[in-house]
């Protein structure tokens, strides 16, 4: 599928209809899903009416705004008035939200088209989208293993084209992760930039929403579609949003004599030889481009592993107390009391990693843990911010591998918790600091399975790692290659 | 580092039936993950203060005004239980005590 510059001029010149956009992303979405099941939910006839509403728009002159008439998918962990939204649970595989998120409100508005809901993690919680109570989703480049996770679907989506951007949230690397593993952009906005009213909370203070597009322009377009203050988040950043599709440029301005720092410690050992290799020559392509390379030291960076595996369930058991069978979602039967009820319906409707988080966080929190767990995890917190800081007094970007490996087989992690975590190693931290960050196409494995460099950036600088991004991409020819289906 | 009997407590913390495999699994690997946690006390956190959000916004505050939804019967039927304007629940009072 083009991206979505062409198929606006397409529309603009009345060579194609939305209509016509539309039909052949939902064919194809028919063709493919059968290997892939990215999309937990198909949603033709409101794509269909909304491509129309564009066309009638197009027809009666008006202009029309980049995303209009723009196939996307949605992770279904964001709300949509009337259309149902799992989050991948079983626990909400009847409910149908009374209201709208603002993501998806600004992209209606925008003329978006919403072809579907995309797979994931149940409540966003895992790095393979195995964890999903409906379906596992496959990688495109090869059906036998992972997409990622946890916005595997909206990753597998963009890369299979079935529709030509999505939205995926990130926690600790859920957007990042899977657009390695697919070979397509993600990024991951910096805390605050996007709001998340109506995104099902996993763990609040690191949970943001971003983009997935097949090459950096189409990513910058629809982040500059969603960013923006929101007074029903109270976390979000009251803050001017850039045009940041506008500003991309193939070469870095001469004078501002760019630094890139590569972070040290991420080129340890668990790092696979190819990606690293990889990495390490992408790294030399944006030193031809005349950015000023340095190698900078986050001592603290493998700690944010594990003190994101106590921060992130321990506000998980506190979010996901509001499933209690009253309001919404399922209830389990023959409940002979209040609790009873809730401990059935929990034991029912919630699969095991959500399970394990649950159970690991009410322990960290529980009292006499507290100190050991929670509040320690907070201090390491402060210390791998503080890294970030002190390298990021001496360059403009940060640069290391997305995830440690390329995409693994289904099945190979599932038996041993620690190992899957162990994948989002290097996107982790960066949640813990609030800062924003992206994945980029920077080569392929002997295998043929793609590989992602991670870039991050200076608080609210998404300007400047979307140019750094595009600079790249413009000079390589990664994002061209598509998948074999 | 984790007894059963413990896994047993948290799992009544969160309000999860668990079943004797369910038990038996996550006693080994909430274990193994807390093992994992102690490098964590390599770190001198002494004089830190601990970092409860990323990027600082405090007292974010509006005015008290009451909004009513403009379509409650939407929201009443998400409900797996209503009797006319409520969310009906079993009752509280477990019979057997």
């Amino acid at each position: 599928m083009a991206s979505i510059r062409e198929l606006h001029t397409q529309l603009v010149r009345k060579e194609r209809s939305a209509v016509e956009i539309t039909t052949e992303a939902l064919e194809r979405i028919q063709t493919l899903e059968p290997k892939l099941h990215s999309f937990l939910q198909i949603t033709a006839d409101h794509a269909l009416a909304q491509a129309k509403q564009v066309d009638q728009q197009i027809a009666a002159g008006e202009e029309i705004g980049l995303l209009a008439g723009i196939p996307i998918g949605i992770k279904d962990n964001m709300c949509t008035d009337g259309i149902p939204t799992t989050c991948g649970s079983r626990i909400l595989e009847n409910f149908v939200p009374p209201y709208e998120s603002t993501v998806t409100e600004k992209l209606k508005k925008a003329g978006a088209v919403m072809v579907g809901k995309t797979n994931l993690d149940e409540f966003a919680m895992g790095s393979s989208t195995e964890n999903s109570g409906y379906q596992v989703t496959a990688n495109p480049w090869d059906l036998s293993r992972v997409p990622g996770g946890s916005s595997g679907g909206s990753a597998a989506a963009v890369a299979a084209q079935e529709c030509v951007v999505a939205l995926g949230s990130d926690t600790g690397g859920s957007i990042r992760q899977p657009a390695s593993l697919c070979g397509v952009v993600g990024m991951k906005p910096t805390y605050g930039l996007v709001s998340r009213y109506g995104l099902v909370a996993y763990a609040s203070s690191l949970d943001q929403i971003g983009p997935f597009g097949g090459c950096v322009e189409d990513a910058a377009i629809l982040l500059g579609a969603i960013a923006g203050y929101d007074p029903k988040d109270s976390t979000s950043l009251k803050v001017d949003i850039p045009n940041y599709a506008q500003l991309l440029k193939p070469n870095f301005r001469p004078k501002s004599r760019l630094r890139i720092g590569v972070i040290k410690e991420t080129f340890g050992g668990g790092l696979d030889s190819q990606v690293e290799e990889k990495v390490k020559a992408a790294i030399e392509v944006l030193q031809n481009l005349g950015a000023e390379i340095q190698i900078v030291s986050c001592p603290r960076f493998g700690y944010g592993l594990p003190a994101y595996y106590i921060i992130a369930p321990s506000e998980a058991s506190a979010n996901l107390a509001r499933y209690d069978a009253v309001k919404y979602g399922i209830r389990a039967e023959e409940a002979d009391n209040l609790v009873d009820m809730y401990k059935k319906t929990r034991a029912k409707g919630f699969g095991t990693e959500v399970k394990r988080r649950i159970m690991l966080g009410t322990y960290a929190l529980s009292a006499g843990y507290y100190d050991a767990y929670y509040l320690k995890a907070q201090k390491v917190r402060t210390l791998i911010k503080q890294d970030f800081e002190s390298a990021f007094e001496k360059v403009d970007v940060l640069v290391c591998p997305t995830s440690p490996t390329t995409a693994f087989k289904a099945g190979e992690k599932t038996a041993d918790p620690l190992s899957m975590y162990l994948s989002d190693l290097m996107t982790i931290p960066v949640n813990l600091a609030g800062l924003p960050a992206l994945s980029i196409p920077c080569g392929f494995d002997q295998q043929g399975l793609p590989i992602g460099m991670q870039l991050i950036g200076k608080v609210l600088r998404e300007d400047q790692l979307l140019q750094v991004a595009y600079a790249y991409e413009q000079s390589t020819d990664w994002h061209l290659r598509t998948p074999i289906l | 580092m984790l007894d059963r009997e413990q896994v047993h407590k948290v799992a009544h913390l969160a309000r999860l039936d668990l079943t004797p495999e369910e038990e038996t699994a996550f006693t080994q690997q909430l274990s193994s993950i807390l093992d994992y946690f102690e490098q964590l006390e390599e770190l001198d956190t002494e004089n830190v203060h601990p970092t409860t959000r990323a990027i600082e916004i405090s007292n974010v505050t509006r005015p008290d005004t009451l909004r009513t939804m403009e379509d409650r019967e939407k929201m009443l039927q998400e409900a797996p239980e209503q009797e006319g304007d409520f969310f009906r629940v079993p009752q509280i009072l477990s019979t057997e005590d």
